[in-house]
């Protein structure tokens, strides 16, 4: 089995709890980071991941800006939006910042391992 | 099985969570299947995070609510907050109320947003104490 490393972008104690125990369930190390800004930092700092799991809403750096920013440091990795927005303009926006994939919360294993399947990710 | 037995009650509980429209089952299972021996109580540690989360976002509402003006913006963006968690765990009433008031607040409706402020608390309280009554149980029976 692939070892995947992930990272969990939210704000929210709650989903951050249950992001990060459904990726250890599926065997996916992986860390929490509590907005966009702190994305960025920990890939600047030399970490890379897999797979990042980017909320939209979020103080300081939202998704969108830090997709964007990732984006333009060079970071090609998958990047899944999770968010409660269902707009369709909200979604296009987010997607166009550089998001490969888009789920709506809540988050569930089904839609965690469709997003897995997506870089080859075999359970 | 006896319908006075602790399990029976447990799962009558749970039955009625669910019918009641209180929680909603799908997420509420998906929470339970991320227990396992090494986080038994994974389900319960979750909502407990949910109701330190509520009572922080409910004591933001009230304070926005009784400042004037009224930051509508800074109200939508909690009640987004409150709508996000309140979905990861399926608290449905909650959820419905956390997006009746949101209505309220796109519409700068400050009576609108005060009266059903309460409708949220209530919602809330209720759920809260069921669960509480829920876990309980369920720890009793082991």
């Amino acid at each position: 089995m692939n070892k995947i490393r992930a990272l969990v972008v939210d704000d929210n104690m709650v989903n951050q709890t249950i992001h990060h125990r459904l990726l250890k369930n599926l065997g996916i190390e992986n860390q929490v980071v509590k907005n966009g800004k702190e994305a960025v930092d920990v890939h600047s700092s030399g970490k890379y991941f897999d797979l990042i799991l980017m909320d939209m809403d979020m103080p300081i750096m939202n998704g969108i800006e830090a997709t964007r920013r990732l984006r333009a440091m060079g970071i090609r990795c998958m990047i899944a939006g999770v968010t409660t927005r269902s707009l369709d303009q909200e979604k296009q926006e987010f997607m166009e910042a550089g998001l490969d994939d888009y789920q709506e919360k809540p988050l569930t294993k089904a839609k965690l391992v469709s997003i897995l399947h997506k870089i080859n990710y075999t359970t | 099985m006896d319908r006075n037995h602790p399990q029976h009650q447990v799962l009558y509980m749970r039955r009625s969570l669910f019918d009641q429209g209180y929680i909603d089952r799908e997420q509420f299972i998906q929470l339970e299947e991320l227990q396992d021996d090494a986080n038994p109580n994974f389900a319960e540690e979750i909502v407990t995070l949910f109701y330190t989360d509520s009572a922080r976002l409910i004591q933001n509402i009230e304070q926005i609510l009784v400042n004037k003006p009224i930051d509508f913006a800074r109200l939508d963006d909690i009640l987004h907050q409150f709508k996000g968690s309140s979905s990861s765990i399926g608290a449905k009433k909650v959820k419905e109320a956390c997006t009746q008031l949101r209505e309220y607040c796109c519409a700068e409706n400050a009576e609108g947003c005060m009266r059903t402020l309460q409708v949220v608390k209530q919602e809330y309280a209720v759920l809260k104490r069921k669960l509480e009554t829920y876990f309980q149980m369920v720890r009793q029976v082991g």
